[in-house]
């Protein structure tokens, strides 16, 4: 009982730091806010336009995603692998380069989890789960290698490698379960992972898994690398000006290969997390873009690890809430989709933002 | 026995043309943003869009050929979008360019279920049908690849010999590359910078239209969730292996639109796994980017420009 008072107690002082750090952005937060107001406004206008009330949708939106402790252990879940996409991109970000290929890193991370979870059943727990999460960072570590090696030697551009990356991905691990992995059966996906190295969930009812919690440590993580360490200032400086931090005596090219690395790997993590969490196997094609998601939540989380964790779980609400949404109101789910790129079309143009309100006052 | 020879038939060159449309206006797309210095990835909703609407209108009004002028309408209206996020408001230009693939996902997956109440595909429609060219439909084997197609099919050619005259035969298009290259020094040249760009990304959006039209009403003639299927980014490809010049970017459309016609009969035979050949374009463009198969240089840094 003392013990875990004093884990508790342990905690604040770190809570009270990202309280301190969301004082400190007021105003971003602010422009962010406004931003996702915007979205929904011109949401409501698709819907009313397409014969919907708007009110009603959104207030299914929210009963779907908050309204009882099944509703909101799936938008936590639906949360979950964003989080991890979204500091990846997050990550890779601070140094200046674009990780767009979080889809495909996560997907490789994936497959590899999965593999080591099949291949070896006699491993005890807490030895297994370990086993497949490592698995799972270094080939989602690789998959940014790659394009962190080409960017730094050869001059390739990381947003088009990172992208192509993820389609090779995608279409080489979908061979792999269609062929090599493949379980018996119609569906392309991999025998299932022995339980050994299942990631526990929250609760039996419920998707979400403790890969929940790996996500808020690695939130924290990143927190403090950026603010606190040296490495850390190192990758933000290249970010700001690579040519003055070079000046500086920065390594810059391992900097930059160093923050894809870990972008990847943070990714592959994301995707171990959904195949020992939810699925319990691989199956092709399971991620519905959480790569993308990923981009979009850092963008909306003001490229800041905290932000991310709200944003992420505002897109995660979308996509649990939008199924409720659907049942009872009868808007096609896709609205959320819509919904999602209004968000980041307005979050990455603060100047049309300040622009529409500032039009709205002079009138 | 079946062999992979057996595949190499008349019908496949045929289909490796059809599949190299879309590729090819998309990416002709391409080159006319990077030229004038803006990174397009937008061009994969662009096509989407217009395929949906193209469909749409085709629906309502029965006419295909409105449908291609509301495709084209829709490239132009994303277009500017794209245009006027980047150059206007400062969007970074793949932020925007994921946004308008996004809401291009969301808008067509959500109309075509206000419209024809299905997620997944339209009703049919009328479509733009295929014409044959006279003398060469009679020309032996040739006749049979190239003979009978959908005029959008034959509008490709056109668009792709029209492109590389604009660009590298006429002065509209050394101000486009200029601006691309090196805009300050368009900007003293008296070129207007800004008004240049704004046309590269219109023209882009308008010719990712056309290759949206050209797979809904020129091809299966409905809307199918989703039909561009990666198309916009397999273009963006092609427009690197091509080295963003139209002539050899036509040439990479149409290799990738062979692997794409070669991966659909493989499909059907299992002697090779589709994936693997699903892969091919991009590797070759990874191999092209890192200088290992001829070394592909942009044509601009794409950094948003400022007049000082």
């Amino acid at each position: 009982m003392t013990q875990s008072l004093k884990e508790t107690l342990q905690l604040i002082p770190v809570f009270s730091v990202f309280i301190g750090s969301i004082i400190d952005n007021v105003k971003k937060i602010w422009a962010q806010l406004l931003s996702i107001v915007l979205a929904f406004l011109t949401g409501a206008i698709i819907l009313l336009v397409t014969g919907y009330s708007p009110i009603d949708a959104y207030s299914a939106l929210l009963v779907g995603s908050f309204g009882n402790i099944t509703s909101i252990g799936l938008t936590f879940s639906k949360a979950t692998p964003i989080i991890f996409t979204a500091l990846a991109f997050l990550f890779a970000y601070k140094s200046g380069l674009f990780n767009i290929g979080a889809e495909g890193q996560l997907i490789v991370g994936g497959f590899a989890a999965a593999l080591v979870g099949i291949s070896f059943p006699d491993l005890p727990s807490v030895i297994h789960v370990p086993f497949a999460l490592l698995a799972a960072t270094l080939v989602g570590g690789l998959w940014g290698l790659i394009p962190a090696v080409l960017k730094v030697w050869l001059g390739a551009h990381e947003v088009i490698t990172t992208m192509m990356l993820s389609y090779v991905a995608s279409h080489f691990t979908s061979y792999l379960v269609t062929y090599p992995f493949k379980a018996p059966g119609w569906v392309p996906q991999t025998l299932p992972i022995s339980s050994s190295a299942e990631l526990p969930r929250l609760l039996p009812s419920l998707q979400v898994s403790v890969s929940l919690f790996l996500s808020f440590l690695l939130i924290v993580i990143t927190w403090y690398v950026f603010q606190k360490t040296s490495f850390g200032y190192e990758i933000r400086a290249i970010g700001l000006n690579s040519s003055t931090a070079e000046n500086a005596g920065i390594n810059v090219k391992r900097g930059m290969i160093f923050a894809l690395v870990i972008s990847g790997a943070m990714a592959g993590l994301g995707g171990a997390g959904e195949i020992l969490g939810v699925h319990r196997r691989f199956i092709d094609g399971f991620s519905p873009g959480y790569g993308w998601d990923g981009l979009a939540v850092a963008l909306v989380g003001g490229l800041h690890p905290v932000g991310v964790l709200f944003a992420a779980i505002l897109f995660g609400a979308l996509r649990s809430g939008g199924i409720v949404m659907t049942r009872v109101v009868g808007v096609p789910l896709d609205i959320i989709f819509l919904l999602q790129a209004l968000v980041i079309l307005f979050v990455a143009t603060p100047k049309l933002v300040r622009y529409i309100v500032t039009r709205g006052n002079t009138k | 026995m079946t062999t992979i020879f057996d595949v190499i038939t008349v019908g496949l060159f045929a289909a490796s043309i059809r599949l190299a449309t879309p590729i090819t206006y998309a990416s002709l797309g391409g080159i006319f943003s990077e030229r004038v210095g803006i990174i397009n990835i937008g061009l994969e909703g662009m096509m989407l869009s217009s395929a949906f609407c193209s469909v749409a209108i085709s629906y309502f009004s029965n006419n295909p050929w409105l449908g291609l002028l509301g495709a084209l309408l829709v490239g132009l209206l994303l277009g500017y979008l794209h245009a006027i996020l980047t150059i206007k408001f400062s969007t970074n230009q793949i932020v925007s360019g994921v946004g308008i693939n996004l809401f291009a996902i969301g808008f067509t997956a959500y109309m075509s279920q206000i419209i024809w109440g299905s997620r997944g595909a339209s009703e049919s429609v009328n479509g733009l049908g295929v014409i044959s060219i006279p003398l060469l439909k009679d020309v032996p084997i040739l006749g049979k690849i190239i003979g009978t197609h959908s005029p959008l099919v034959y509008l490709m050619f056109i668009v792709t010999a029209v492109s590389y005259i604009i660009l590298f035969r006429m002065p509209i298009g050394l101000r486009i590359r200029a601006v691309g290259e090196h805009p300050a020094a368009a900007d003293s040249a008296g070129i207007d910078v800004i008004r240049v760009k704004y046309l590269g990304v219109i023209i882009s959006g308008m010719l990712a239209g056309l290759g949206g039209a050209f797979l809904s009403i020129g091809h299966v003639n409905l809307f199918v969730l989703g039909m561009t299927g990666g198309r916009g980014f397999i273009a963006m490809a092609a427009m690197i292996f091509g080295k963003w010049k139209p002539l050899r970017v036509f040439g990479a459309s149409l290799l990738f639109g062979f692997a794409d016609a070669l991966q659909i009969r493989l499909q059907s035979l299992g002697i090779l796994p589709p994936q693997i050949i699903l892969m091919i374009p991009y590797i070759i463009t990874i191999a092209v980017l890192a200088g290992f198969v001829g070394r592909a240089t942009p044509p601009s840094d794409y950094k948003p420009y400022e007049k000082e």
